[in-house]
């Protein structure tokens, strides 16, 4: 297949290969951290996830209409703002579910799914009687769309980029709350153990809201920026569960390193595959390889070790 | 040429009388809107337990309005309310105005089976506007066949298909594609063609038609590249940088519903500007509508070809255009499928006057040679094999989400659902 | 405790919904709605397995969706071959062969197809070939002790593999359109009305088959192991018994139940598609057993009638505003009702009614004081 090229063309394709690799794998980040920390840190099942991040497309998708028509000077810098709102949102709406439904489920894993997974569907409807069933077009700013050429031949997409840095400057963030703040060392104990952790004083209650508001602000934010790659309507979030459920269980709930790392080998095996074999051999390959690892080792690629 | 010659001599010999059976005849095929249901007792017309009222007609609307097909599936909808609203305006359909029964098809094959047999056995409605996806309309069809039903079948879709119960008002795979593919090889240059698609049947029947014509018919052109993602895939980085490698002149792109919003945005974003033609890009996947979720700006410079553009210059466009806006808003645009199932209920009114009747074989038997001259996208003609002769044009998408027409094939293209050579 | 089979209220409960399934519905309701019934029934048997892996054993499947397709393809495979006899099929290029395969060049039966031709065998795989698949998910999952939610996320990960799969190689399976226009069985008309009355009862026949294994399974000791497993399963384990055994049993079983439900759904609505194999669907299903009660066979199958008739007749109502009504009952069911309407009915109801009966001096029930319903 590669007979007729010649080797710079071929350094070319397969630096662009890498990155497009590392793109997709900026992107299983982004999607994963929200689900890692609620699914991860909580034991919840949030089927609602990708109707959390659709919710932060539809938030850009408003404040790209307010910008363009009240402040069309700062247009291109709306993006920004819009990622904060997004988190904002989808963190609103995390703690209010949390509070008017998960907070009832904790002790039935399983039932969280249910509930969440009539959530989805109740918000898919909410979504489509307000933006109606089709997807909305969000305009990003120009200077967001289109590639830097780094040679002759390389040319890297500008919003790429931007994802990559997002994912990094998001995981970092979020590795700080984790292990660096407080709220970070009582959702950790918390999560080794519920009971002691309320003894030794911790807000449980308040803790667990904060961590579903935040897993969920995140989730916000990573449908923000997915808006400069993939569509926006009523059901697209359903189109990223799957994956982002395999990540954080290939992963090992609980590690956020494992998400990263899952999300790395995932990612790169995807797109190498997809560039050898054709789009639709790749996708069940690399599920059947994920699934196939996992049954080998359950647990996923890190874990904690727990006390029952 | 001898007709020509016999022309004017006929017309001396008797004007008037000529005149006057011409107007006889304008008479009988359009139906002027005085026209009384009692002319048309109920027991005539409807001899076979059909929804129908010495003033009323029921048909059945079934599309999905819930569920990831509702995105597309909208416009079919609004369209065919319109034209209902419309030809019930004018007087209706044999002195009777059309009501609806619309159902959910919810998105799900098992879904429309039900819905169909439903409006057939419980509403014995006289016809249904519906149905979008070919693997819902293959759900429906054994419905339709053995319940006698009759179907208006909006989207072009891979041909292979000829039902007695169905009329197939979109383009069927070969009437779109060869034109086109025609056009860019002889205006463009174009010898080397990439085929890429989401993974199901329509296109890839429809890419296999194209491979066998470029590499059949096409001389000195080749197929560099064909490729299928799942329904719903957002990551084109990888097949962006295959294409890059292969160099092909045209990108043949039939991706569909939300995969299509990520492959375009990722493809401009990875510096491969259409607008420069380098390669080109032809698809016959995205419409108008598609293009609102796409951004305009982001598709630009892309060719689609398909037999109707809202953009299309003649008066019938133009006011369908501003009926279709006054009724749904002005935000609204209107793709190839909408303008489809806008025909529905004008070829099924059209067949019904023909017959004198809503019985389905009646109307069956008078479907084969209708025409339409009021039609959005010109004049279009009932086939024997139940499609319809139109012409197929070529369009370039602008930054506003319009396309403008650049080519437009001279003739009517026949309707070919099984074509030979092609399979 | 006594492990009668069926205790008097189960008799009770047994014999009311034979009365509803064979009697009221086939009375009140018209051919088409009848044969709408006759569909919900065939996820009913679905929810009866979920019933027995999730409710007794702890164990939830998000994969469901798999089985019953399985089951269906496999039935659908032998009706689309009978349908594709070469003088129906006379326009194709290869004439005997299913269309769909004519469409994508195929020139002959793939060998896989072959056997399909008999009624036996398929009625074979019907059976066995989600029990194959069960089998090989199961001692995979089981033996490495993966289990809870992880294993519900794994099935849910091959409900989307078969999905791709299926649609992607649609030369072989008919695509995203499945297989469709199946005509008839052994040369019997399925489409007529009259056949699908007659498929309505021997569906409800083969339903409570189904209801008696597994009440059977409940009332074995097999049935109290899993209840036990699903509570503690470590100290089932430390007496002795081969925890992981168990768990593939009953998957496997709740597999081949769910496979009887697909072929019955097939001879029913007339074809199999990608559409009910995939994670949504399999989703529903659980849903119908969540509504139902998931501790309760008979509760199951009341679940997914209502399920799904609710879904039909909101659909039919108020079709932009479904999605709200089923969402809503969904939170419902898991936040008022955790053991849904089996729970409704044995903590609500039923005491009343015994109360207003109990003067007549009727014994008390055995199973009543059963702990764990």
């Amino acid at each position: 297949m590669f007979a007729d090229y010649s080797m710079s063309e071929l350094g070319a394709i397969f630096a662009m290969q890498g990155f497009a690799g590392l793109i997709l794998f900026s992107v299983f980040v982004l999607m994963a951290l929200g689900l890692a920390i609620i699914f991860g840190q909580m034991g919840v099942i949030n089927m609602a996830h990708g109707e959390f991040m659709i919710l932060g497309a539809y938030v850009t998708y408003i404040m790209s209409n307010i910008f363009a028509d009240y402040m069309p000077a700062l247009f291109g810098m709306y993006f920004f703002v819009a990622m904060i709102f997004a988190f904002l949102a989808s963190g609103a709406l995390g703690l209010f579910v949390e509070w008017a439904l998960i907070r009832h489920l904790y002790k039935r894993p399983l039932d969280t799914l249910l509930a969440t997974w009539g959530l989805s569907l109740i918000l898919q409807q909410i979504y489509r009687s307000v933006f109606g069933a089709r997807e909305v077009g969000v305009s990003i700013p120009d200077w967001m769309m289109g590639s830097l050429p780094l040679t002759d031949m390389i040319e890297v997409p500008i919003n790429g980029i931007f994802v990559m840095i997002l994912a990094v400057t998001i995981s970092f963030g979020v590795w700080i709350m984790m292990y660096r703040s407080k709220w970070g060392k009582q959702v950790r104990a918390i999560n080794q153990n519920r009971v002691m952790a309320d003894a030794v004083g911790i807000n449980t209650a308040w803790t667990d809201r904060l961590t579903f508001g935040i897993g969920c602000g995140v989730a916000g934010v990573a449908g923000s920026a997915f808006t400069m790659i993939g569509s926006t309507g009523p059901t697209a979030g359903q189109l990223y569960i799957v994956d982002t459920f395999l990540v954080v269980v290939f992963g090992g709930a609980g590690s956020l390193l494992g998400t990263i790392a899952s999300a790395f080998s995932i990612s790169q095996a995807q797109s190498i595959m997809e560039f050898f074999l054709s789009g639709s051999m790749a996708k069940v390959l690399t599920l059947l390889t994920v699934v196939g690892i996992l049954m080998i080792r359950p647990q996923g690629l890190f874990t904690l070790k727990l006390r029952k | 040429m001898s007709e020509e010659n016999s022309t004017p001599k006929s017309n001396g010999v008797s004007r008037r009388a000529v005149l006057a059976g011409g107007t006889a005849l304008t008479a009988s095929l359009f139906m002027p809107k005085g026209l009384k249901a009692s002319d048309f007792p109920t027991s005539a017309v409807n001899t076979t337990g059909l929804a129908v009222t010495d003033d009323t007609v029921t048909i059945g609307i079934l599309h999905s309005v819930t569920g990831t097909m509702a995105i597309s599936e909208t416009g079919s909808v609004q369209a065919e309310k319109l034209a209902i609203e419309q030809i019930n305006a004018q007087g209706g359909i044999l002195g009777r105005k059309i009501e609806y029964i619309q159902e959910d098809g919810a998105s799900d094959w098992p879904t429309f089976a039900e819905k169909a047999r439903k409006l057939l056995v419980n509403d014995k409605v006289a016809s249904v506007m519906g149905c979008w996806t070919s693997a819902s309309r293959k759900a429906v069809l054994p419905v339709f066949e053995q319940h006698n039903g009759f179907l208006y079948y909006p989207t072009f879709y891979e041909g292979l298909e000829q039902s007695p119960n169905v009329i197939y008002t979109g383009q069927e795979a070969t009437q779109q594609i060869i034109a086109g593919l025609d056009w860019v090889n002889q205006t463009k240059g174009a010898k080397s063609f990439y085929l890429l698609g989401s993974d199901y049947i329509w296109p890839r029947t429809s890419n296999k038609i194209a491979r066998k014509h470029i590499e059949n018919f096409m001389d000195g052109c080749e197929v560099v590249g064909e490729e299928y993602y799942p329904l719903g895939h957002t990551q084109f980085n990888s097949v962006i940088n295959k294409i890059r490698l292969r160099k092909p002149d045209v990108i043949y792109a039939i991706v569909v519903g939300g995969s299509n919003v990520a492959f375009y945005k990722q493809l401009k974003a990875a510096g491969i500007d259409l607008t420069e033609e380098a390669p080109l890009l032809l698809t016959i996947s995205v419409t108008e509508d598609e293009i609102r979720g796409i951004g305009g700006e982001n598709i630009e410079g892309a060719y689609a070809c398909m037999k109707y553009f809202q953009s299309l210059d003649n008066p019938n466009n133009i006011e369908f255009v501003k009926a279709f806006k006054e009724m749904w808003g002005d935000d609204m645009v209107i793709g190839d499928v909408t303008q489809a199932a806008y025909l529905g209920p004008w070829l099924w009114k059209a067949a019904v006057e023909a017959a004198g009747s809503f019985d389905v074989d009646k109307v069956r038997a008078a479907s084969p040679g209708i025409e339409l001259t009021t039609a959005p996208e010109g004049y279009v003609k009932v086939h024997e094999n139940h499609h319809l002769w139109s012409k197929t044009r070529v369009g370039r998408a602008q930054a506003d989400g319009q396309y403008e027409v650049v080519f437009e094939t001279a003739e009517l293209v026949e309707p070919n659902p099984f074509p030979e050579g092609y399979q | 405790m006594k492990s009668t089979f069926l205790s008097r209220s189960e008799l009770i409960g047994f014999a009311i919904l034979a009365l509803i399934i064979f009697i009221a519905l086939p009375m009140a309701l018209d051919s088409f709605r009848l044969n709408l019934f006759g569909k919900y029934l065939t996820y009913a048997f679905v929810a009866v397995g979920l019933v027995l892996c999730w409710g007794a054993g702890g164990i939830l499947s998000l994969g469901q969706g798999v089985f019953f397709g399985l089951g269906g393809y496999c039935m659908a495979m032998f009706l689309k071959l009978e349908a594709s006899t070469p003088e129906n099929t006379s326009i194709q290029s290869t004439p005997g062969i299913p269309d769909f395969m004519d469409w994508n060049q195929l020139t002959e039966l793939p060998i896989w197809w072959q056997p399909f031709h008999s009624l036996a065998f398929s009625l074979f795989a019907v059976v066995a070939v989600p029990v194959f698949f069960a089998f090989i998910i199961g001692v995979a999952m089981f033996k490495r002790r993966v289990g809870g939610v992880y294993f519900a996320i794994i099935t849910q990960a091959f409900a989307a593999i078969l999905t791709i799969l299926i649609i992607g190689q649609q030369g072989y399976t008919g695509g995203v359109n499945g297989i469709t226009d199946l005509r008839t069985l052994l040369g019997w008309d399925i489409r007529t009305d009259e056949a699908k009355e007659v498929l309505y009862f021997v569906n409800g026949a083969l339903l409570f088959v189904v209801l008696f294994i597994a009440q059977f399974v409940r009332k074995s000791k097999l049935g109290r192991l899993l209840i036990a497993m699903r509570d503690q399963e470590d100290r089932v384990r430390f007496s002795g018994y081969d925890v992981a055994g168990f768990k593939i049993f009953i998957f496997c079983l709740g597999a081949a139940f769910a496979g009887i439900g697909g072929a019955m759904f097939t001879l029913q609505v007339g074809f199999m598609s990608p559409t009910l194999v995939g994670i949504v669907p399999s989703i529903e299903m659980v849903i119908f057993c969540a509504v139902g009660g998931r501790l309760s066979i008979l509760g199951a199958v009341y679940g997914a009638l209502l399920v799904n008739w609710a879904k039909t007749s909101f659909s039919e109502s108020f079709p932009e505003l479904w999605l709200l009504g089923l969402g809503g009952l969904f939170i419902a069911v898991v936040m008022l009702f955790p053991n849904g309407l089996a729970g409704i009915w044995s903590q609500h109801i039923e005491p009343r009614l015994k109360a207003l009966f109990a003067p007549r001096g009727a014994p008390k029930s055995a199973s009543q004081s059963t702990p764990a319903e």
